[in-house]
């Protein structure tokens, strides 16, 4: 096999999206478009209390008055809110208790992409949340969970069965009138996951939720409340696949994380939308509002591996409020084709000693755009906050970009920041050092890249960097021929 | 084992070898000699398949295939390596890891299963042990801050966990003081058998006093113009290359 760097800009442009398919299960859809009889109609479909009701609405109208924010590096064509319908359920819709009860075209899904309920089962301690179109359709471990006294569900039911826990935390990190996408999510979101851990708690296992985006034209609008009580722990998974499909789909999810003192919460995302294909057509746009709040002595990391989505644009962000209090961000984005990708993070100190820690590694090939855009912000009263950042780019053939974008805003003199940044290309010589060891060029990039990426992956849980692993396998390697 | 006949390459339209003619049987060392710039690496890339440079005439044979129009991980695959002059640093993979990826590669070539976790750290132990590697420096990136001469040594553990049959060292002897000289030297021996044949370029006889050829050649503008014994880098090292190429031109 003759390998050139023209080729292998060919060979990664070729890749197909492996897990394109979708599911056909019968759903339970509201027509299109987007009023205030739509958003309570969700609201009674959902049969929510009035004040929820009344919250959606709240949302609504901040949201009608809000204009589409518009981005210098990501172009698309923006999705018309009217052509969508904002509420889709699988209409066999029991809560089943063992996973012999779900429905077989579902682990039929699951086995395609290769991390089958039997697999998860086995990988002991995974609780398992699984969010099918909107509406949970299996929950496990349950149990174990529930005799530590921690709470992992869906949020509808968190609403009835904990409303003064979401009354008191939904909205007090993402406010409804946060930004455009968040405003719309908070009129319209149908489902997604609630997490409570009890003060002095260590959840014993990762808490783990696949995402899937199923019916034709329907937007996704997960909402996710984690509250980690004083001295508590959890480690929370999120990961994702979307099915082939040619019509963009819209997913704007809201992700709200309160670690209160001496708490810590670890949030990994593994995501992997349809990306559209090797023309830019087609493929999930992902705007998505992540924030985290810290009090005090708490510590709170993102850890994210980027893979999928035509259009990507996110930002999870740290408040650290209390003193003594420790963000982190370690991300790998992925971009190929056309994908568009514009990531990053905010971190605010506002409490004194606080810590913040970025890593960043964006890897770009074909004629996709990856931007990074960073903001560290230290507030006047934050003495001594510290913060290190780190953007490595990795570049395949010359028709890509990378950019990095750190803004950096400091009102307090004590403050010591530190911003560090590479740009590298994988070489031909290393490509040929491989080969002659005996690995071909597919699994040479896949090496490379992994290498690249290791300071990110080492911070996953373990079955999750394995699957992050083969992701980036997935969205870099073409067919070699 | 290998069979090189008039072979000829070039890079942009420059010749670089111009008919080389070269044949080693199992069980052989030779010992590649030759001033700066005279081709012995490009001839070292050929053979393992580097594709910057073009093959016209001539062919290269290893145990009687025809390797023209083999990938350099095909070649590899049957039992050719090339410890590199200038080996390359592919960050954040260890060494273990890149090991295992290359071993594990090749099986899966030969249609068999990877090799078991416990076999492999076996290996790694004797290797690491028989060319004094400090466990360490297995779990560092491959090459990244190395030395020069911890590099070279690098090369010959891979090469020793590899196993090939056809060992091509180029200038695995420049940046190794005279310890490291020995301990690299016992490595490549231990290889030795009649089974295999070794490529050793070299700009210095000392290395062939640790690892004594069977037959040494001396390329000079991209022709081989002398073969002997190893009596011959003896004389090298005395005389230089000037006698030679006045010869080449004769
Ligand atoms: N990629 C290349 N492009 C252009 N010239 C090259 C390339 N590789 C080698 N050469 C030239 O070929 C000749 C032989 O080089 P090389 O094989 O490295 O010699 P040696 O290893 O004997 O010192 C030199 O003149 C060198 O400049
Ligand atoms: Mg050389």
């Amino acid at each position: 096999m003759a390998y050139t760097e023209e080729e292998l800009k060919k060979e990664l442009e070729t890749k197909e999206y492996e897990y394109g398919f979708y599911t056909d299960i019968e759903s339970d859809t509201l027509p299109k478009g987007l009023n205030e009889d739509i958003v309570i109609a969700i609201s009674k479909k959902k049969e929510e209390p009035y004040w929820m009701t009344e919250w959606r609405l709240e949302a609504f109208r901040a949201w009608q008055e809000m204009e589409e924010p518009e981005w210098a590096n990501v172009k698309y064509k923006k999705p018309d809110f009217q052509d969508i319908s904002y509420y889709s359920a699988p209409n066999k819709k029991p809560k089943y208790n063992s996973l012999d009860e779900v429905d077989p075209e579902l682990l039929e899904t699951f086995k395609k992409l290769g991390i089958s309920v039997d697999e998860q089962k086995k990988l002991a301690g995974v609780a398992v949340d699984i969010v099918m179109d909107s509406v949970s359709v299996a929950t496990t471990f349950k149990k174990t969970l529930a005799e530590k006294g921690i709470i992992f569900c869906s949020i509808s039911e968190a609403i009835q069965e904990h409303p003064e826990l979401v009354k008191k935390y939904l909205g007090s990190v993402v406010p409804q009138k946060d930004n455009f996408y968040a405003a719309l999510n908070s009129a319209v979101f149908s489902d997604g996951s609630f997490c409570y851990i009890p003060k002095g708690v260590r959840c014993p296992m990762e808490l783990s939720t696949y995402f899937r985006i199923n019916q034709a034209g329907t937007g996704q609008f997960e909402r996710t409340l984690v509250v980690a009580e004083e001295g508590s722990y959890v480690s929370y998974l999120e990961g994702c696949t979307a099915p082939m499909r040619d019509e963009n789909q819209l997913h704007a999810a809201v992700v709200e994380l309160i670690a209160l003192d001496n708490a810590e919460i670890k949030y990994s995302t593994v995501q992997n939308w349809y990306p559209g294909n090797s023309e830019g057509k087609g493929g999930v746009f992902n705007f998505v509002t992540k924030r985290g709040l810290c009090e005090k002595n708490a510590k709170i990391s993102w850890t994210q591996v980027e893979t999928g989505s035509a259009v990507t644009w996110k930002y999870p962000s740290c408040i650290l409020k209390g003193d003594n209090s420790i963000g982190e961000f370690y991300s790998i984005a992925v971009t190929n084709n056309f994908q568009q990708a514009d990531t990053g993070t905010k971190m605010v100190h506002l409490g004194k000693n606080t810590k913040s820690t970025i890593i960043s590694k964006g890897i770009s090939a074909g004629q996709s755009q990856n931007s990074y855009r960073g903001l560290v912000q230290v507030n006047s009263r934050a003495e001594n906050a510290r913060n290190f950042s780190q953007c490595d780019s990795l570049l395949m053939g010359n028709r890509c970009g990378a950019h990095t974008f750190p803004y950096i805003e400091v009102k307090n003199k004590t403050a010591q920041i530190e911003h560090e940044a590479t740009t590298s290309k994988i070489g031909e010589d290393q490509i040929f050092y491989c080969n002659q060891r005996g690995i071909d060029t597919e699994k040479a990039i896949a090496l490379i890249v992994n290498g690249f990426s290791k300071e990110v992956l080492n911070k996953l849980p373990m079955e999750f960097a394995v699957e992050a692993q083969k992701l980036l396998e997935i969205s870099l390697e073409g067919s070699v021929g | 084992m290998l069979e090189i006949k008039n072979l000829h390459a070039s890079v942009e339209d420059k010749e670089i070898l111009k008919g080389i003619n070269l044949k080693v049987n199992a069980g052989e060392v030779h010992a590649i000699m030759g001033p700066n710039g005279s081709g012995k690496s490009t001839l070292a890339e050929v053979i393992a398949g580097q594709e910057e440079f073009e093959v016209g005439e001539g062919s290269i044979l290893l145990e009687g295939e025809d390797l023209g129009e083999l990938s350099p991980e095909e070649r590899a695959h049957k039992g050719v390596f090339l410890s590199f002059q200038y080996p390359v640093e592919i960050p954040g993979v260890s060494v273990t890891n890149f090991m295992k990826t290359a071993i594990n590669e090749s099986r899966k070539a030969k249609g068999l299963e990877d090799m078991p976790a416990n076999e492999m750290l076996k290996k790694i132990r004797e290797k690491s042990e028989m060319l004094e590697i400090d466990r360490k420096f297995l779990s560092r990136s491959l090459n990244e801050g190395f030395s020069g001469g911890e590099k070279k040594r690098n090369e010959i553990f891979q090469m020793a966990m590899m196993e090939p049959k056809l060992a091509i060292l180029d200038e695995t002897d420049s940046g190794l003081d005279i310890d490291a000289l020995r301990i690299v030297a016992n490595g490549v021996n231990k290889l030795r058998g009649k089974d295999n044949a070794i490529i050793v370029i070299t700009h210095y006889q000392r290395l062939l006093e640790y690892i004594v050829p069977d037959f040494v050649h001396v390329l000079h503008n991209g022709k081989i113009v002398k073969s002997g014994t190893k009596e011959l880098a003896l004389e090298l090292e005395e005389k230089g290359y000037d006698w030679l190429k006045e010869d080449a031109v004769v």
